[in-house]
Parts: C-alpha cells; sequence; structure tokens
C-alpha cells in the first residue's frame, strides 16, 4: 500500500524556467450607471501586487491561499492569458512579448491544466479530437522525430496513463469516469510538449480515492520529462504531498515562500500559521481560526497588509515586542529568513516565531 | 434511547436504463448529542440515506427496511405527520447553501416561514426568534432584513444553519456543509456547527468525502463502498488506524502535513467506483483492492466485530470468521 510507494527524489534546484518579477495585475472597477451620476468613483482592485517567484526546471511549485488573495491571476499571467500592468515575466531568460501572436510560441511551451474537467473538455469532440486540437492550433504537423499526428496523440495519451491510447481514441468524454477526464485533459496539455504546465486546482473536483492517481502522475511528468509545474491550491495538504516549494499569497504578495518542509512545518509568518491551523485534523477543535473572509482586494489595508487579521497583534504580542507601529503602517518585502526562505513579517528581524 | 435508529435500509432507484440498488442494507444509531460522520466517494450512497431519512425521494423510488427518529417509523408516516417530522424531528443543511436560499425574500422572512409553517409559533413571535436564530449562528440580528446576495458564502451558509435549527430538531443532517466554501470560512463553519451540536446536545448526522474534516466533527465514522458500510467506529481509531483497505486508501487522500509516508508520495487507488447496476461479486471492492485473495471475489463480506467498537466488513480484519482469513 502507501508505504511500498518509492519517494519521488527532490530535484536539486536547477535552472530557472519562469522568472518573475515585480508583477502587478489591477482589475478596472466597474460603477453602475446610477451610482456614476451621484458621483461615486469605480475603485480598481489590486490583485496581483508586486509578486516576484521564479520557478525551476524539473520542480513542483505550490501556490496557497484562501480566494481572492491573487493565485490564479498569478497563474493566468504567467500563462500569458492576462496582460499584467507592471513587472516582468521570463521564460528562460527571455521576457515574454506583449503582443499575443508573438505570445502564441511560448502558450505552446507552458500549458494548463484546469479544475473542472468536465467543463475543460468539449462534450461534442472525440477525446482524439481533444487532444489532437492543441497540435492543430500551433500548426504543428509532424513531432521533432517526424512523428505524425496520430503517433504524439497515442503519446500524450499513454504518458497520461491512458492505455492502450487507441481505446479511447472515439470515444466522447461523457463516456469516461472524472479521473479518466482530468488525465485527458493533461494528455492534451502534453502533446505539445511544454516545459511547465500550471495546474490550477488540478484534484479540488475529483473523488478522493483518484485524487492520488492524478498526483501521482503529475510527479512522474517531472520525473520524467523534466516538465516544471506551478500548482494552484488552497490545500496545503496537498502542498505537502507534492510540492518542492511553497509560496503562501496573501491580498495579492507572496507573504512567505521557501522549500515545502519549512514552510509548512516552521512557518514564519502568522498568515501562514492560521492557514496551518484549519487544515482538519483529529483533535483541533480548540486551535484558533482568523475572523471574517477573506479581505477585498479593492481596498488593501496600510502597513503590512495581513495586520487587521494578525493573530499577533490582536494578541498584543505585536505591542508587547515593540513593533505594533511597524505591523500598522509600514508596508513590507520578503527578507530572507533561512537560505530559499524567504517571509514577509515585522517578526523575523526579532528572531521571533508567528 | 437514541434519535435515529436505520436499520437494514435498501433504497433503489428505478430508471429506465432498470433498477439501480443505491443503498443495500444499512444499519446504524445516533443518540442524543452524537455526531456519526458518514463518509464515501460520490455514488456510494451517503446522500441517498439522507434523502430516505427526510424522505424526500419520488414515490417510484423503492425504499425498504426501517427508519426510526424519535420513537416514530418514518417510511410508515402519512404525509402530514410526515411534513412536521421534517424540521421538528430531523432537518438538512445542504451543500448548496449558494442556491438554497429564495434570492428574492429576505432571510429573516424565510427563517419565519420555516417557523410559521410548522405552527411552531405566530408571526410575531417567530420574528423575534429569527433574529436570536441568526445571533445563535454569529451573524447581527440586524443582517435580518439582507437579501441573499448581500451575504458572503459562509454568511449564507450560516443562515441555512440557522433556519435548520428553527423548529428545534433532535436530529440534523448536514450533507457537505462546508464543501464549496473557502478553507478558513470552512473551518469558521465547522466550529460552529461543532459548538451547536454539542450546545444543543443534538444528534447530527454529518456527510462528505472529507474524512479529515469527518474525523474533527465526528465522534462515530462510517464509511461507505457501492451501498454498504465498509468500515465502522471511533472516528478517531478509523481515521489513524483503519482496518478497510478503502478507507486505507481514503485516508491516504487526506494526509496530516509533517507525515513524512506521504511526503513526495501521492497514493491512490487504482481504477473507479463501481457502477452500482454492476456491482462485482464477492467483495464490491475487491477489483481496486491492494490486499485482494482469492476469496474475495467470491465472498460476500459482513460487517464483522473487530473488536472495541470496531467494525470491518473485509476477510483481512480481525474478527472475520478464521475460514477466509488465509494469507495473501
Amino acid at each position: 500500500m502507501t508505504d511500498t510507494i518509492p519517494e519521488t527524489p527532490a530535484p536539486q534546484l536547477g535552472t530557472p524556467v519562469i522568472e518573475v518579477e515585480h508583477l502587478e495585475v489591477n482589475f478596472k472597477g466597474r460603477v453602475g450607471l446610477v451610482s456614476g451620476l451621484m458621483g461615486h468613483k469605480s475603485v480598481d482592485a489590486k490583485a496581483v501586487d508586486d509578486v516576484s517567484l521564479t520557478i525551476h526546471e524539473g520542480e513542483v511549485l505550490a501556490l496557497a491561499g484562501e480566494s481572492g488573495c491573487g493565485k490564479t491571476t498569478t497563474a493566468r499571467a504567467i500563462m500569458g492569458l492576462i496582460r499584467p500592468e507592471k513587472g516582468s515575466i521570463r521564460f528562460k531568460g527571455k521576457a515574454l512579448p506583449r503582443s499575443t501572436t508573438s505570445l502564441r510560441p511560448y502558450r505552446r511551451q507552458v500549458q494548463m491544466v484546469f479544475q473542472d474537467p468536465t467543463a475543460a473538455l468539449n462534450p461534442r469532440q472525440t477525446i482524439y479530437e481533444i487532444v489532437a486540437e492543441g497540435l492543430r492550433i500551433h500548426n504543428v504537423n509532424e513531432g521533432p522525430n517526424g512523428e505524425s499526428e496520430e503517433e504524439l496523440v497515442a503519446r500524450a495519451l499513454s504518458r497520461a496513463g491512458m492505455r492502450p491510447p487507441e481505446r479511447f481514441y472515439l470515444l466522447y468524454p461523457h463516456e469516461l469516469s472524472g479521473g479518466q477526464r482530468q488525465r485527458v485533459v493533461i494528455a492534451g496539455a502534453l502533446v505539445l510538449d511544454p516545459s511547465v504546465i500550471v495546474a490550477d486546482e488540478p484534484v479540488s473536483n475529483l473523488d478522493a480515492s483518484v485524487r492520488g492517481e492524478i498526483l501521482a502522475l503529475l510527479m512522474k511528468l517531472r520525473e520524467e520529462l523534466r516538465i516544471s509545474i506551478l500548482i494552484v491550491t488552497h490545500d496545503l495538504g496537498l502542498a505537502w504531498t507534492v510540492a518542492d516549494r511553497v509560496a503562501v499569497m496573501y491580498l495579492g504578495r507572496v507573504v512567505e515562500i521557501g522549500p515545502a518542509e519549512d514552510v509548512l512545518q516552521k512557518p514564519k509568518h502568522p498568515y501562514t500559521k492560521a492557514l496551518l491551523n484549519v487544515v482538519p485534523e483529529a483533535g483541533g477543535e480548540d486551535r484558533p481560526i482568523l475572523h471574517g473572509e477573506p479581505p477585498d482586494p479593492t481596498r488593501i489595508p496600510g502597513g503590512c497588509r495581513f495586520h487587521p487579521r494578525c493573530p499577533v497583534v490582536a494578541s498584543g504580542r505585536a505591542e508587547a515586542l515593540g513593533i505594533l507601529e511597524r505591523c500598522n503602517e509600514q508596508d513590507l518585502m520578503l527578507e530572507t529568513a533561512s537560505p530559499d526562505h524567504e517571509v514577509a513579517c515585522h517578526l523575523l528581524p526579532l528572531g521571533e516565531d508567528p | 434511547m437514541s434519535v435515529l435508529s436505520v436499520d437494514d435500509l435498501r433504497v433503489t432507484y428505478s430508471t429506465k436504463g432498470g433498477d439501480v440498488p443505491a443503498v443495500r442494507g444499512v444499519s446504524f444509531e445516533i443518540d442524543k448529542g452524537e455526531v456519526l460522520g458518514l463518509a464515501g466517494e460520490s455514488g456510494c450512497g451517503k446522500s441517498t440515506i439522507a434523502g430516505a431519512i427526510l424522505r424526500l425521494h419520488s414515490p417510484t423510488t423503492k425504499i425498504e427496511g426501517q427508519i426510526t427518529l424519535d420513537g416514530k417509523d418514518i417510511l410508515d408516516l402519512s404525509p402530514g405527520k410526515l411534513r412536521a417530522a421534517r424540521w421538528t424531528g430531523a432537518s438538512i443543511v445542504f451543500q448548496g447553501a449558494l442556491h438554497a436560499l429564495n434570492p428574492v425574500q429576505k432571510i429573516g422572512d424565510q427563517i419565519v416561514e420555516a417557523i410559521t409553517v410548522h405552527r411552531m409559533a405566530d408571526e410575531r413571535e417567530a420574528h423575534v426568534r429569527a433574529g436570536a436564530l441568526l445571533e445563535q449562528v454569529g451573524l447581527p440580528p440586524r443582517r435580518i432584513d439582507d437579501y441573499p446576495h448581500e451575504l458572503s458564502g459562509g454568511q449564507k451558509q450560516r443562515v441555512m444553519i440557522a433556519m435548520a435549527l428553527a423548529c428545534n430538531p433532535s436530529l440534523i443532517i448536514a450533507d457537505e456543509p462546508t464543501t464549496a466554501l473557502d478553507v478558513m470560512v470552512q473551518a469558521q463553519v465547522l466550529k460552529l456547527l461543532r459548538s451547536l451540536q454539542h450546545d444543543l446536545g443534538l444528534a447530527m448526522l454529518f456527510i462528505t468525502h472529507d474524512l479529515s474534516v469527518l474525523v474533527e466533527v465526528s465522534d462515530d465514522l462510517a464509511v461507505m463502498y457501492a451501498g454498504k458500510i465498509v468500515e465502522e467506529g471511533p472516528a478517531n481509531e478509523v481515521f489513524h488506524t483503519p482496518v478497510h483497505p478503502y478507507t486505507k486508501a481514503l485516508a491516504a487522500a487526506f494526509p496530516e502535513i509533517g507525515d513524512d509516508r506521504f511526503r513526495r508520495r501521492p497514493s491512490g487507488l487504482g481504477g473507479d467506483p463501481p457502477d452500482p447496476q454492476q456491482i462485482p461479486s464477492g467483495c464490491p471492492f475487491h477489483p481496486r483492492c491492494a490486499e485482494v485473495t482469492q476469496v474475495c471475489p467470491e465472498l460476500v463480506p459482513e460487517l464483522w466485530d473487530a473488536g472495541s467498537g470496531r467494525f470491518a466488513a473485509c476477510v483481512h480484519a480481525t474478527g472475520a470468521p478464521s475460514l477466509q482469513t488465509t494469507n495473501p
């Protein structure tokens, strides 16, 4: 059973594949006709506010946080689906072009796997057509070694665990189970031989017993094909099972990033600690839970953006440590806590844990 | 005496494609102040059980066995008595809180309606009670005049819980109540449900596929597969030392952070949940089971007593007849 499965070795941090620097994405606010006439101004939402991160070759990076924290927006900007206001995204050292047509070769290299495979698959296309569609969009008539379209589709399907591939060619999505559908989505991404897969909550719509299989497949792809994987998830348990590094986002910022073992077992940011507190577990009734809903990106608080919900502030500890004023007024960026582990918290310079 | 007792429940849907046995002989009891967690994947029959307890199924659905709620035989009630039993005897909190509320009616009026329909109070008293209920679920009473769209997902789920409490039921059925909610809000709602259940001494049937949520809220845990309970026992023990290979696989899908057994080792079951119309012979789990033996495709396992309040329907479990406990 579980204990006989060999651990996938942790890769050495390889060369950077994607480098995101000072990324900023705003969503324009809308204002109704009546409120507009009454003089109300629209307010922009800062979905992503100065995010920098690097994805290395063959690495699994998990991007975690509550809904509305900007994790999906960051992923979509990396995909080239949203044009950032500011900042740069580099792929293998080269900055992404800004025009849609020149983005095409890049989009081939960076493929997306969505949350809901049933919604992501066209119900009126056969599995073969679905997987071949990417090749057709990118005008790929043959593979790098002269493979035919059918050979490429067959290879992608079997890499995604759909064997023998021919058996699935003429089936429609409704004839497959949820897990098989997600494998088809992954095959559709693999057919273009990408260097990066961005997976947005790839298993949250799947049955519990099928989840592990899909995750194991992603792990195998990174090991065998050296594909880098960015997993967007709210589930820190999932990050523990698959991620090499974890980045935690809050209100458009990365507040903590580092090796999964450090971030998940020795969190340095009070928000990471709060997120870990709500991972359900036996006997966890008395753990502290943050109050309130995820905050509003149109009204980002001044100072440390987490301070209105921060347990360290609420408990009076920040005041006792003499940092309350900084928490309330001084915005801050990531600082190095230990090699590869960065945190944006005023506790850090004091050497205090949250 | 137990608040709810379900005895050999069988539910069969009749469809154009023939009969679909969704629940195939399930028995359990829930006492006052006790939470029973019911786990399993989609299609295992767990929500069908909830529907049977409240008799929400269409008349073409065949329900056999016995369901006793507060001493009354639910399957025998006349439509009028049944109506009273819903809400006052048992009420339900669904997953789709976002869609279960009427969008054009104030939330207070919706709670009032639930109270007055069951003639628990007149309109004025009901209004007072609605305000008190909102406060009980952690919403300011002034929100009573809000429409559903003015509330967040977590707040709507709180309103649903307030409505479920409106007629002082003795049993609450929570069917995936937190699945569509965000992590932090999920924790808030779980905490609320648990404290209400505790303070009011309610019996609760908590249904979800997420074993890690169940182990946190439940006293006892029952795991379903293909329309039957395959393992049952104290929640903590079932989760941490599962006996049935299916429970083992489910528990592995929700690893605890820091558990090195799961670090970079996602594990899952091969195959898919069975089609209720083509349930495999013998133990229905045998085609996907990692510990399958020769007897498994032939012998239908029963929920054998494995000692210390634990039961498992697996030939490898302690308590299974010794004849069958041959090694894999």
